[in-house]
């Protein structure tokens, strides 16, 4: 009889879950179109930034695959790159917001008593505010009141960072609440015991006993969670107060598209199916590799 | 029961006060303040004019100083004049309230009408094509950028076929026909998110119910599968349904953010963003409170129905 190690069985069961594996071609298929973006721009001698014009919103051509945008720009290239941002942005803050809440989830776990009690009513607090309306003031802010040097809060990049930032500052919440309940059943475990009583440091024993078994918990929540950190970016940026041009994001790609409707109803598409299909897969990925990853869990 | 009230009751107004510091000091760091906006429309002040000006306005005081005096003139019913509106804060609030109320309430019941129905089939019928519909459905629901599916939705009905206006809001004393003409398609868009959730939540809750030993036992005496399914079974899948529903209302109010300032309709999250937008301080802050107040005022009231709905819960066994 064949034996298989934890992770086989869960990558068995991942496989046999139809969709995930669907997401997974899509999610790699995308990587590798956006990451060739400069190649494909390249052979084609397309710059994504170049304003034309001369030639606006122009039907698909063999030139311009997809066409050109209000100012004549390359809309595959913008796509691309675009692309490139709205992914990076995702996973970076996602990522981000994850390690902030499983750091603050296992000290509020581990620890109890009072800082507990502190850390569990800021999380509350931070989920009572209206997110998309304070994230929106967040966006706003004037970064030199905050006393950042004005080569840097007025620099080109910074809208990119500014978003990562935000997101992770208001998303951490469900990671440190999913943790902490974790932390708290793990932490009753005899194993645990044992390193406490062989001497072992409360962070080492956080960090290298429990953390390790909550790993699973987190990936699931670290997929779910970058498809809603793409929605959340991509209604920032179409209200304008997420990625700034010249840079490119789908949702960017969107500010003007409500004006623009009458004259180039696909402009208006292609960004919004791009989005759709992405958070999607992120979402149906999510979905199969807490199947596969907890199967006691299964509803 | 009122011993539990009174705890959540306080708990709710200490975040409120600590978060209402929190959008205060957040306001504060928007650029721009009021002086530099008096500097911009008037040539002719100079430097010590404004410099005079902000401590008139007390705008060179420490944060906390200027918090406490904004709470206290507030907590007087002087919440300051709106700059867009040129009009009493309160006075552009609470119109737009009522816009936003009746957007909220037209979604909620259209969400509550499909996604219930639609649950409970979906469950009856666990694993058929129906049941698998909902939960494409559902992710579909949070999957889609909700301004796109606004701009696509205007895209179909009112530029292509022209059947329903583009935005805004119908004119005073329009017939009821006009009215729903305009609320429409904003609110169809902010319930397309929830819909699927809705219903799938539903689903599970229903499933479990379905599994009770009350269940058998209704079905042993005789009672009929739609009775046991509609009467027996769905008043308890509903307990939990309700927290969930009083639960999203932040969720629900960030949708309505987006879908009236893409449909122009003039409610509360319209306000919001045109206020941050436009540096209209004193209209930012007292929305945004409000808007803070209502989603903690939901959270409580899904605490609430929840004890209230369900005896078998003890009260105050949670903090």
């Amino acid at each position: 009889m064949k034996h298989y190690s934890p992770t086989q069985l869960a990558l068995k069961r991942l496989r046999s879950h139809k969709l995930a594996m669907i997401s997974i071609g899509i999610l790699v298929s995308l990587a590798i179109l956006v990451i060739s973006a400069d190649l494909f721009t390249a052979l084609l001698g397309i710059d994504p930034n170049a304003v034309n014009l001369m030639n606006r919103t122009a039907p698909p051509s063999a030139e311009h695959w997809l066409g050109t945008d209000v100012l004549g720009r390359d809309v595959l290239a913008r796509l691309l790159y675009g692309g490139r941002v709205s992914l990076f942005v995702g996973l970076t803050a996602a990522l981000a917001a994850a390690s902030i809440g499983t750091f603050i989830g296992l000290c509020a776990g581990y620890f109890g008593g009072r800082l507990d009690a502190l850390l569990m009513r800021t999380t509350d607090s931070v989920l009572a505010l209206p997110a998309l309306p304070v994230l929106i003031v967040l966006a706003a802010l004037d970064l030199k009141k905050i006393g950042l040097p004005d080569e840097i809060a007025y620099s080109e990049n910074v809208s990119f960072f500014r978003i990562v930032f935000i997101v992770a500052l208001l998303g951490w919440t469900t990671v440190a609440r999913l943790v902490r309940g974790a932390t708290l059943t793990i932490k009753e475990r005899d194993f645990v015991f044992a390193a406490e009583g062989s001497g072992g440091s409360h962070f080492g024993i956080m960090f290298r006993h429990i953390l390790p078994n909550l790993v699973s918990s987190i990936i699931v929540a670290v997929t779910l969670s970058t498809g809603s950190v793409i929605l959340l970016e991509s209604t920032l940026s179409f209200l304008g107060l997420g990625i700034q041009p010249p840079m490119a994001s789908w949702g960017a790609m969107l500010t003007n598209a409500q004006e623009t409707i009458w004259e180039a109803p696909m402009l208006a598409v292609y960004p919004g199916l791009l989005i759709l299909i992405t958070v999607i897969s992120f979402n149906f990925l999510g979905d199969g590799l807490q199947d596969a990853l907890d199967p006691r869990a299964t509803s | 029961m009122i011993g539990y009230l009174v705890i959540r009751l306080s708990q709710s107004l200490l975040v409120l006060m600590i978060m209402s510091f929190v959008i205060y000091s957040l306001i504060g760091l928007m650029p721009g303040d009021p002086i530099d906006l008096m500097i911009s429309s008037d040539p002719y002040m100079t430097s010590e004019d404004a410099a005079h000006l902000r401590s008139l306005y007390g705008l060179d005081l420490p944060i906390y100083e200027r918090y406490w005096n904004w709470l206290m003139s507030a907590l007087g019913g002087d919440f300051g004049y709106s700059r867009l509106y040129n009009q009493p804060v309160a006075q552009v609030l609470v119109p737009a309230l009522m816009n936003s109320v009746q957007l909220l309430v037209v979604a909620l019941v259209l969400s509550i009408s499909v996604a219930v129905p639609a649950g409970v089939l979906a469950a009856y019928r666990q694993r058929s094509v129906f049941d698998y519909s909902v939960n494409l459905f559902a992710f579909a629901g949070i999957s889609i950028p909700q301004f796109w599916l606004g701009l696509m939705l205007i895209m179909l009905f009112a530029v292509l076929l022209g059947w329903l206006p583009a935005g805004g809001i119908a004119p005073e004393g329009a017939p009821l026909g006009e009215q729903l003409r305009y609320l429409l398609l904003p609110a169809i868009t902010l319930t397309m998110t929830s819909i699927g959730s809705h219903a799938r939540y539903i689903r599970s809750a229903m499933l479990e119910v379905l599994r009770q030993d009350y269940i058998r036992t209704a079905r042993a005496k005789g009672a009929g599968a739609s009775r046991v399914i509609w009467r027996h079974a769905l008043r308890n899948a509903l307990i939990p349904f309700v927290t969930v529903l009083a639960l999203d209302f932040g969720f629900l109010f960030s949708g309505a953010l987006i879908v009236e300032t893409i449909f122009a309709w003039p409610g509360m999250g319209k306000l919001i963003f045109d206020a941050i937008m436009g540096n209209d301080y004193n209209l930012a802050l007292l929305s945004l409170m409000l808007a803070t107040a209502l989603v903690l005022t939901g959270n409580l009231l899904a605490d609430l129905a929840y004890a209230w709905l369900d005896p078998r819960i003890k009260l105050g066994s949670r903090g």
